[in-house]
């Protein structure tokens, strides 16, 4: 079904949902399954913010469908279709290779478990406790702790073990050892569950079947449509301005990131003194460098795994990764078992970068920047896919300042804000009525079930204050 | 609402959340999400669907009056006396 185009959009809604990922998606669905008329506005032509893909040289390849936790599964049945949770199937092979250790793990909890007794010579109880505590921990917990504290109390000096527990969650959400504990302990326990998962059929289908079910709820979803201002009056949330027209509504949602919603779209003006100063405090996470690889059509490779955590550097470090010669990336490799009725090979490679690094680069220095970058993934894919260069047809890469144009978030971030953002994000209603959030903050409310997740969880507020 | 009235509301709603939810062995004065595997998300669904169906606003605050099936009860009672 065809979306709304904007001179036949109402002018007036009971909420309008600003963007259009994971979060924006979900609270658009939820709130219109409630009973209420929601109106959806993007700015791109495409669906799903950064749960997004592109189109090059007769490939399709996925920007963040590297693997998430097994929660999927209940959320997007309840929450989604059917369908779409039908689709969720496992990535059996999640491998590291570093030069503490190279091991293929399923990254399920008894996988690991197995794997900190047997190859790291763990004892049992200190691992069984490890998984214990965090499990047990909570986002309203004490924050006093640092993931680095935590780690040092279970396993002192063990910077190989450290590196197999904290690798891929800088990965997945940008955080350092430096960070409260308990969003350590809150991510890591979503994903050591039953491994990590992948959504059959790419991006595309499931941002498809979304689009479908909201449709089916009753969204005005309008593409093609940015956001200028949310208009304010008097402390209260009356609409939005798109260019010149403004469309009425008591409740507004704003998908965009938290900095962009508060310096940008309402406008500091709109908040206390009082707020700004506990807003100005939040810092956002870091950008990505991404390359992707298509694979020409009749060449193959042997299967290497789904996921590949790799780094020739020798201890973890959050800084090293986030370098523009960083040594760490990982691999997501996309066999025809992706996409069943698009058999494609195609390999992204994924880094963390910080913006200011790429973006104070002239035109020259960028362009070379991003061949090196190229290369440098083309040698390390080379140890796991022998003769890759010769079977590669299609070659894109992404920076920082790539994000950062996409997104519109501020320096780009993939993932949001560190913790302080939290709460800022969740109390947005209580400083401007009718203004609500919703978006990777906290480093908890990230990745696609965090996004999912919250995006039901802010719903419930703007379901109690539309009804109130 | 009857207090047995409120009750099957409650289990109604769950069993809209979680189709496999098995209430013959519910003990009603024990907390419901270790026995029904319920988390914090499936909790927010219930205090959703109970605002959406009796105009109810549960605050943040009391969201732990909704732990066991009988204090659910207690806790609606008052609230749901004229629905």
């Amino acid at each position: 079904m065809a979306f709304t185009p904007l001179e036949k959009v109402e002018e007036h809604y009971d909420v309008i949902v600003i963007g259009s990922g994971l979060g924006g998606l979900t609270c658009a669905n939820r709130l219109a399954k409630a009973g209420h008329s929601v109106l959806l506005l993007e700015h791109h032509t495409q669906l799903g913010g950064l749960a997004t893909w592109f189109k090059r040289g007769g490939h399709t390849f996925d920007v963040s469908l590297h693997g998430f936790p097994f929660g999927m599964v209940k959320t997007c049945k309840k929450y989604w279709s059917k369908e779409i949770r039908d689709s969720i199937v496992q990535l059996k092979n999640i491998v590291f290779d570093n030069p503490q250790f190279s091991l293929t793990t399923t990254f399920s909890k008894d996988d690991f478990t197995r794997i900190l007794y047997k190859k790291f010579k763990l004892d049992r109880i200190t691992v069984d406790d490890f998984f214990n505590t965090v499990r047990a921990m909570n986002f309203y917990d004490d924050q006093g702790m640092t993931t680095r504290e935590l780690f040092e109390q279970f396993f002192p000096g063990r910077s190989d073990v450290h590196r197999l527990l904290m690798e891929p969650i800088t990965y997945a959400n940008g955080s350092t050892l430096d960070e409260p504990a308990i969003t350590y302990g809150i991510v890591f326990s979503n994903f050591m569950n039953r491994g990590v998962f992948t959504f059959e059929g790419g991006t595309d289908r499931l941002i498809g079947l979304m689009a479908d079910d909201l449709q089916k709820s009753g969204v005005t979803i309008c593409t093609g449509a940015r956001v200028d201002r949310i208009v304010v009056e008097n402390g209260k949330t009356r609409g939005v301005m798109v260019g010149q027209k403004m469309i009425a509504a008591p409740a507004v949602v704003s998908n965009s990131g938290i900095t962009n919603t508060i310096d940008n779209l309402a406008g500091r003006e709109a908040f206390s003194d009082d707020f700004l100063s506990r807003f100005d405090k939040v810092v956002v996470n870091n950008s990505s460098c991404q390359v992707y690889f298509g694979i020409r059509k009749g060449d193959s490779f042997e299967d290497v795994g789904d996921l590949l955590f790799t780094s020739t550097a020798r201890e973890f470090s959050s800084e090293e990764m986030r370098l523009m010669d960083t040594k760490s990336r990982t691999f997501s490799v996309y066999y025809p078992k992706t996409r069943p009725d698009k058999p494609d090979y195609t390999v992204v490679a994924s880094m963390n970068g910080n913006y200011a690094d790429w973006a104070t680069l002239t035109d020259r220095e960028y362009s070379l920047a991003k061949e090196a970058m190229v290369e440098r993934c083309f040698v390390d894919l080379e140890r796991y896919i022998p003769g890759i260069r010769d079977k590669v047809d299609t070659i894109e890469s992404a920076t920082p300042k790539t994000f950062n144009r996409y997104t519109l978030h501020t320096e780009g971030t993939s993932f949001g804000t560190k913790f302080e953002g939290l709460d800022i994000s969740r109390t947005l209603f209580k400083e401007v009525g009718g203004l609500f959030h919703v978006g990777s903050v906290g480093i908890i409310m990230s990745g696609w079930l965090g996004a999912i997740n919250y995006g039901v969880i802010v719903a419930n507020d703007v379901d109690a204050f539309v009804r109130s | 609402m009857t207090r047995d009235e409120i009750k099957d509301v409650i289990l109604e709603i769950i069993e809209d959340i979680d189709e496999d939810a098995e209430f013959d062995e519910l003990d009603a004065d024990k907390p419901l999400r270790d026995q029904l595997d319920l988390d914090s998300m499936d909790f927010l669904d219930i205090v959703m669907e109970l605002r959406k169906r009796y105009q109810l606003q549960i605050p943040e605050e009391e969201y732990p009056e909704l732990a066991t099936l009988n204090s659910c009860v207690n806790y609606l009672e008052p609230k749901l006396k004229d629905a």
